[in-house]
């Protein structure tokens, strides 16, 4: 039994950053309803600023957060602006999926001439060693509790923003429907910006938190997180931000208790074969709203 | 003669591979290509046809599938495992025609079986099953162990040990290892006879009678169906031919290269997002324009090895100016204002 | 839909038109090269993509050697010019990169750096009977033509060895192993070594693997191991992994003797890395970076001066390379002019007779298998360092 809780713990440690960058994820995903696939690759790029900022101000973490933030956010801005916003509106939106990858290369192959490619250790930020249960049979990491915290924080925040907050109401309507909302007199442009400055500042924090839970720091560090938690926001429901939560923790603890009792070698497998048999189920994932098509 | 326009379309995408295949030959035969360029045309062909498998159920169908590669990785194994296990009882040519036969039939077979529950569903949810898919058959194919001894056929799914083959024994298909010594049959000729058999049927299929009401569930399933039209037949028949064609590219691939490993540089959903990029480059729905939007992009990479460590940056951006050039809306309006009038006629 | 063809065919012709001028340049190349005064040696590996720092290593040694056989000289008196091409850890790119070094004129092949792209590439050097000398492409079937030799173990050497050294030494009683079942590398060490643990002095108790798609979270296959009793813990694999497995295991409080095999060097030069983690690890590895003799020394200090970066053992393995096709070509006093499959005949038959001494072994010698005859040195870290086992 206490194996099981420990296998469970690591799940929920690996499911809660899964989780983090769903949120992330979902935000961009559900309001322009584009599926940003360089959204990994600002986690790396967060990730190096706060490897760079934190080496260079010998170890304080906290400035290196926050230009981390700053500049994951005006790097979304500007990534929005230059290769998203011409493709507005464009014949197909698969056109911007396309850009999106286009970005993502670009995006790594930078980080691969600035740093170079081989990995380099990743400083934890969280310090807390975290909690011990049964004289220190069961642990839960320090670096988990705060991803956790941090997540529910997001979640709540960003519920309340969305509810709240004329922006939050601007940004549900254009999720809707583009032309109807402009036609409300609401700057869809501007909306879209910001949903985009919300996403990558949302990156930047999950990848502080990813290479503190798993310290490797290399140009494709973002990549696989990036389309896990890609999976883990459809698992949940594409657009439901409770959702998105949700299938990261799911979708973290199914991984690790597949790897520990089935195999370790078809882990990825199963893990797919559940998305699946979910969807099949649910086909709009956990949260997801069911909308009836009409003619 | 009389021809409808459709078919006059249709002949000049022949006319422009076959084009290519007599040009290229010419400039082989009289020593003018480097072989740099003669090893690219055999992957530029079969990274074609995979586009225009790729394009009947994007383009066509209108689904959007981002695990197509996994199609493409049953054909490359299941033929190589055949022609590794028959290399010397059968004749090279009977071989390679039967490996054909046999990675099409099967990666056809998992189009249907992958197709009920994919088709199902909708959208986004459609793209990420498929991703899905094209996922577990690459994990799972990399943990399959198939050596052949006096005794049969032996499978482990674990590892080579287990399979406890005789010492006279040969193993076939190794974990990771994957097959390796497949023969070398792929040409630049055979490439470009199934290109163009992939592009008739293909052509054909969009302008018969199937093709309309396939098209007609993309535009409009409910209207479709309102129509009689048998909605779940139609998918069902565009996604299995287009896991077809991909299989014949898979087999395309694994006796072009002798090495085949299910990883993730060929098979994955990165492999399986390049072949949406020639897609959607050449213009979804339109067959031709994939066939040469892989092409292009395929040899883009390899043009530009000159820039050295620069290469991929450089084929990123140009990918992103591309399609920001070909598909934004303020730019097809500004090149019809500025161009508009040299194509006026053609319209 | 019209517009968008029209561009397309245009930017296609473009891009055909360049093509063929590019071809037509290289086509030129090739035949001016065999009068040439110089050797042209090529090297093949992924300098971009996940697995970047290995191809980067291989190129950047094997571009420092030949920088310094020109600086004395050159090979009999003949210059050597070098190229490099990327491959992306892809066969088929593999072979694309051979070609273009072909029309580029190269004579030997350095690489590929890893094993299917080297197998691949091994196809072609065949047919073109030119000769190919792979720095780590450890896979059985990277040799298994005569015209290409490498200068690393193989994967089932590794194995044997990494079997034998744990048993001879009682290192352990109980072993797990944790493996990459998506790499070439990886799963060839790992078969070996649970077919080579049959009948020693301990006993295989668990054999854990992940895939490069899932490779940040090692906590199960620790756990396994740790709940299995093992008190020493196998990895047949790369140091950037092991980085983070060596780190996870320290915070989950278990500590078994780790043992890797040469894909581990490296691990003490990552950048951040906190190598108090590794303090006990042991490893059997041909090279050390901090070694004092003096070949190593300079080796290093000019490695890090140039590329800024402390080189591993895919480093040592292409620096060697390059300097035993140089003890080759003088042994048999080879010329560039030479075609390259004259070329070819001459080093393989050099190959068998030479005896070599480099940065990853005193002495080195091969048969026409094409495997290299070395000894594996041991060693352990401590205090951040590599100190020989014995």
């Amino acid at each position: 039994m206490s194996s099981f809780l420990t296998y469970l713990i690591s799940g929920l440690s690996l499911g809660s950053i899964y989780a983090i960058i769903a949120l992330g994820y979902t935000m961009v995903y559900g309001i322009a309803k584009m599926l940003n696939f360089a959204h990994g690759d600002f986690i790396m790029v967060g990730c190096y600023i706060i490897f760079s900022v934190s080496g260079a101000l010998s170890g304080n973490s906290f400035i290196g957060i926050i230009a981390a933030i700053i500049l994951c956010t005006l790097l979304g801005i500007t990534t929005e602006f230059v290769a998203y916003r011409p493709l507005r509106g464009a014949a197909s939106p698969l056109a911007v999926l396309i850009t999106a990858i286009g970005v993502s290369y670009f995006l790594e192959n930078v980080a691969l001439l600035i740093f170079g490619a081989d990995i380099k250790s990743f400083s934890s930020v969280v310090k807390w060693e975290g909690l011990s249960f049964a004289d220190g049979q069961l642990r839960i990491q320090g670096v988990t509790i705060v991803t956790i915290a941090i997540s529910l924080i997001v979640l709540v925040g960003l519920q309340l923003f969305i509810k709240k907050t004329k922006q939050g109401q601007a940004m549900l309507a254009v999720a809707e429907d583009k032309g109807a909302a402009a036609l409300m007199g609401i700057n869809v442009n501007r909306t879209i910006m910001i949903t985009f400055a919300i996403g990558s500042a949302l990156a930047a924090i999950a990848g502080a938190l990813l290479c503190s839970a798993y310290p490797s720091l290399s140009p494709y560090t973002g990549a696989m997180p990036g389309i896990k938690a890609f999976v883990a926001a459809v698992l949940g429901g594409i657009g439901s931000i409770p959702g998105a939560m949700i299938g990261g923790l799911v979708l973290g603890i199914v991984e690790i208790l597949s790897k520990t009792y089935i195999s370790s070698q078809l882990s990825d497998a199963i893990v797919f074969g559940i998305l699946v048999i979910v969807l099949l189920v649910r086909p709009t994932g956990i949260l997801g709203k069911v909308i009836q098509e009409k003619v | 003669m009389n021809l409808t326009k459709k078919s006059k379309d249709n002949l000049i995408t022949y006319g422009i591979v076959v084009a290519a295949y007599v040009i290229f030959q010419i400039l082989s035969v009289t020593g003018n290509l480097s072989s740099h360029m003669k090893g690219l045309l055999v992957p530029m062909t079969y990274y074609a046809v995979i586009a225009v498998a790729l394009n009947l159920c994007v383009g066509i169908l209108g689904e959007l599938s981002i695990g197509h590669c996994g199609f493409m990785c049953i054909g490359a194994f299941t033929s190589a495992f055949f022609s590794k296990v028959t290399e010397n009882t059968l004749p090279s040519a009977l071989r390679f025609v039967l490996a054909f036969v046999i990675g099409i039939a099967i990666s056809a077979l998992f189009g249907f079986l992958i197709g009920i529950p994919v088709l199902r569903l909708k959208g986004d949810y459609l793209a990420i099953v498929t991703l899905a898919f094209g996922e577990i058959i690459k994990n799972v194919i990399n943990a399959f162990y198939i050596g052949i001894d006096g005794k049969g056929v032996h499978f482990s799914l674990k590892n080579s040990m287990e399979l406890g083959l005789e010492p006279d024994g040969q193993l076939i298909v190794n974990g990771a290892m994957g097959i390796t010594g497949t023969p070398h049959n792929s040409s630049f000729t055979v490439g470009i006879i199934v290109l163009l058999l992939s592009l008739f049927v293909v052509l054909n299929l969009v302008n018969s009678r199937d093709g309309r009401a396939i098209m007609a569930v993309r535009d409009n399933y409910i209207a479709a169906e309102a129509t009689g039209i048998n909605v779940t037949r139609y998918k069902m028949m565009a996604f299995i031919i287009s896991a077809a064609i991909a299989g014949a590219a898979g087999v395309l691939f694994s006796h072009n290269i002798t090495t085949l490993t299910a990883s993730s540089q060929y098979f994955g959903y990165n492999a399986s997002i390049m072949i949406l990029v020639y897609v959607v480059l050449g213009g979804i729905g339109n067959i031709r324009g994939s066939v040469i939007a892989a092409c292009i992009l395929y040899l883009l990479p390899e043009l530009l090895r000159g820039f050295s460590t620069y290469r991929m940056l450089i084929y990123s951006i140009v990918l992103i100016v591309m399609m920001i050039v070909n598909w934004s809306p303020k730019v097809i309006e500004f090149r019809k204002r500025t161009f508009g009038k040299f194509s006026l006629k053609r319209q | 839909m019209k517009k968008l063809n029209k561009a397309v065919s245009l930017v296609c012709s473009a891009a055909m038109a360049m093509a063929m001028l590019a071809g037509c340049g290289n086509a030129e190349s090739t035949g001016s090269a065999a009068g040439g005064g110089t050797f042209k040696f090529g090297a093949i590996g992924p300098l971009s993509g996940g697995a970047a720092a290995y191809g980067n290593a291989v190129c950047n040694a094997a571009e420092l050697a030949v920088a310094e056989i020109n600086e004395k000289g050159g090979i009999n008196g003949y210059q050597v010019e070098y190229s490099k091409e990327d491959d992306e850890l892809n066969a088929e790119k593999s072979v694309n990169a051979y070609n273009t070094l072909k029309d580029w004129g190269m004579q030997v092949l350095v690489g590929s750096t890893t094993s299917a792209c080297s197998i691949a590439v091994s196809e072609n050097t065949k047919a073109d009977n030119m000769f190919q000398l792979t720095p780590s492409g450890s896979a059985v079937d990277c040799v298994k033509y005569d015209n290409v030799f490498r200068v690393c173990f193989s994967d089932p050497n590794q194995g044997i060895a990494s079997a034998q050294y744990i048993s001879d030494n009682n290192l352990a009683t109980k072993v797990g192993i944790i493996y990459d079942s998506s790499d070439v590398y990886s799963s060839g060490i790992y078969q070996k070594f649970v077919e080579e643990s049959a009948g020693k002095n301990y006993e295989v108790v668990s054999a854990e693997a992940f895939t490069q798609d899932n490779n940040t979270d090692f906590s199960v296959q620790l756990q396994k191991a740790k709940d299995a009793g093992a008190d020493l813990v196998f990895l047949p694999i790369y140091y950037k992994d092991a980085s983070l497995i060596l780190t996870q295991a320290n915070t989950m409080g278990y500590s078994p003797i780790f043992f890797g095999v040469d894909g581990l060097d490296g691990i003490l030069t990552v950048e951040n890395f906190d190598t108090s983690l590794a303090e006990g690890v042991m490893l059997l590895t041909p090279f050390a970076a901090d070694a004092k003799d003096d070949l190593t020394v300079n080796f290093v200090t000019k490695y890090q001066e140039k590329y800024g970066e402390t080189p591993n053992q895919f480093a040592a393995d292409a620096y060697d390379a390059v300097y035993i096709i140089k003890q080759a070509i003088e042994a048999k006093n080879l010329t560039p002019d030479m075609s390259v499959s004259d070329l070819c005949e001459a080093l393989k038959s050099a190959m068998t007779e030479i005896e070599a001494k480099g940065l990853t072994s005193e002495k080195m010698t091969w048969d026409a298998s094409g495997e290299p005859n070395k000894q594996p040195k041991a060693v352990v870290i401590k205090n951040g360092a590599y100190v020989s086992a014995q």
